[in-house]
């Protein structure tokens, strides 16, 4: 074997090594690694229980009830087979909407309700101008689906 | 016609084609990059969801496949200069460093400024955001690690080792969002699924993402001429080339 050769033999096993090395390592922080739980996870018991943790999934269509008076919020994350009531207090993001996605952070308390510190929006990878938006919406409200109310329009308005 | 590749090996040829690649190239990305800015800023809709604040994606997006293309392309010339001991492969990989690190930096540092709008909040330690800020510090290690080190040879080395220990970061940036659950929305554009964004947002990123490789490509060269002419000072055709004092 030529010098060089050899030479490029040792990086691509150096190559693998490191390959290897960094899988192990990923699948060993896996849970580690997620920057949420889902509901049906919450419910299986995959979360944390003592410490704080992050819930994701969508805010339930027709779930947001504010407390009058207050900046409390209270709205139901799901992922269409387990859903989670949250409390949150604070200013909610821009995008935070009825069906769209969403991550809190918080603790569950004893009564089953998720006590949300900081709730974050979580934007989808579709980019459409508003009359695309606005075609698909009636599409969908046309085919029966339910439409959900927009606070965040109404807000704007 | 048959062409001599390796001739180009020797920084002595490389040195004049760079620069009338850099020029190339140079004003290629200022074409590109005053395109795209018009489709991007006043041509393209607004976004339903985020409204104008998305129009941050045609800086971020093309920034941070850069900061991945420009990695690989520093480790594949640092393979080529540990394979072959070629003193230019590795003067290649020095001078994509920097302007690697600078898009990484841009793409985090736009990405922060779209975050706070869209999800309300400038930074999460989520696997997308981590792994972009590792692949930041990996650039700043490897310009670290040829200052820390006085034999441009024994730097070359060393460099080249600890840049493909690194790429093995790239695949890890590309997939997060598909391996775990990421605050970072999943991509918009792939090669085996119809892009997920109006016809006219697309145009104006691809426009984008042209001008950033051209710059790219035209900010390494120009570097890489400067390494040259910093490494190679010793030889008789550099003190010539000062001599003359005009740049072939």
């Amino acid at each position: 074997m030529k010098p060089r050769t050899r030479r490029f033999v040792w990086i691509g096993a150096g190559l693998v090594a490191v390959a290897a090395a960094a899988t192990l390592i990923l699948s060993a922080f896996r849970s580690n690694l997620v920057f949420f739980f889902t509901p049906s996870q919450v419910y299986a018991h995959e979360a944390p229980q003592s410490r704080p943790f992050r819930i994701g999934g969508l805010v339930l269509g027709g779930s947001l009830e504010r407390v009058p008076g207050t900046l409390t919020v209270r709205f139901k994350v799901t992922d269409t087979a387990a859903t989670v009531p949250v409390t949150y207090t604070g200013l909610l993001p821009d995008l935070f909407k009825e069906g769209k996605g969403v991550v809190a952070q918080g603790a569950m308390g004893a009564d089953g309700t998720f006590h949300a510190t900081q709730v974050l929006a979580k934007h989808d990878e579709n980019y459409m101008p508003p009359e695309a938006k606005a075609a698909i919406d009636a599409a969908h409200a046309h085919s029966g689906a339910m439409s959900m109310p927009s606070l965040h329009e109404a807000r704007a308005q | 016609m048959i062409v001599n590749w390796f001739r180009y090996a020797s920084p002595v040829s490389f040195y004049p084609l760079a620069g009338r690649l850099a020029r190339g190239f140079g004003a290629l990305a200022a074409v590109f990059a005053a395109i795209g800015l018009w489709i991007g800023l006043v041509a393209a809709p607004t976004d339903a969801t985020q409204g104008d604040a998305y129009r941050i994606i045609f800086i971020h997006v093309p920034a941070a496949w850069m900061a991945m293309i420009v990695y690989v392309a520093m480790a594949l010339w640092s393979a080529v200069a540990l394979g072959l001991n070629a003193r230019l492969s590795a003067m290649m990989a020095q001078a994509l460093a920097p302007t690697g690190a600078l898009m990484a930096a841009l793409a985090l540092w736009s990405g922060a400024f779209w975050g706070r709008p869209t999800w309300g909040t400038y930074w999460a330690w989520d696997a997308r955001m981590t792994s972009t800020l590792i692949l930041l510090f990996l650039y700043l290690g490897v310009i670290a690690l040829r200052q820390a080190i006085d034999d441009p040879r024994r730097a070359d080395r060393a460099c080249a080792v600890l840049a493909l220990v690194g790429v093995v970061n790239v695949p890890i940036i590309y997939f997060s969002v598909q391996w775990w659950n990421t605050l970072h929305q999943g991509s918009s554009i792939s090669l085996t699924a119809a892009p997920k964004m109006a016809m006219l947002m697309l145009a104006g990123l691809l426009v984008m993402t042209a001008a950033a490789w051209c710059y790219c490509i035209a900010a390494s060269l120009t570097r890489v001429r400067a390494i040259i002419v910093e490494r190679e000072r010793g030889s008789g055709w550099v003190a010539s080339l000062i001599d003359i004092g005009t740049s072939p």
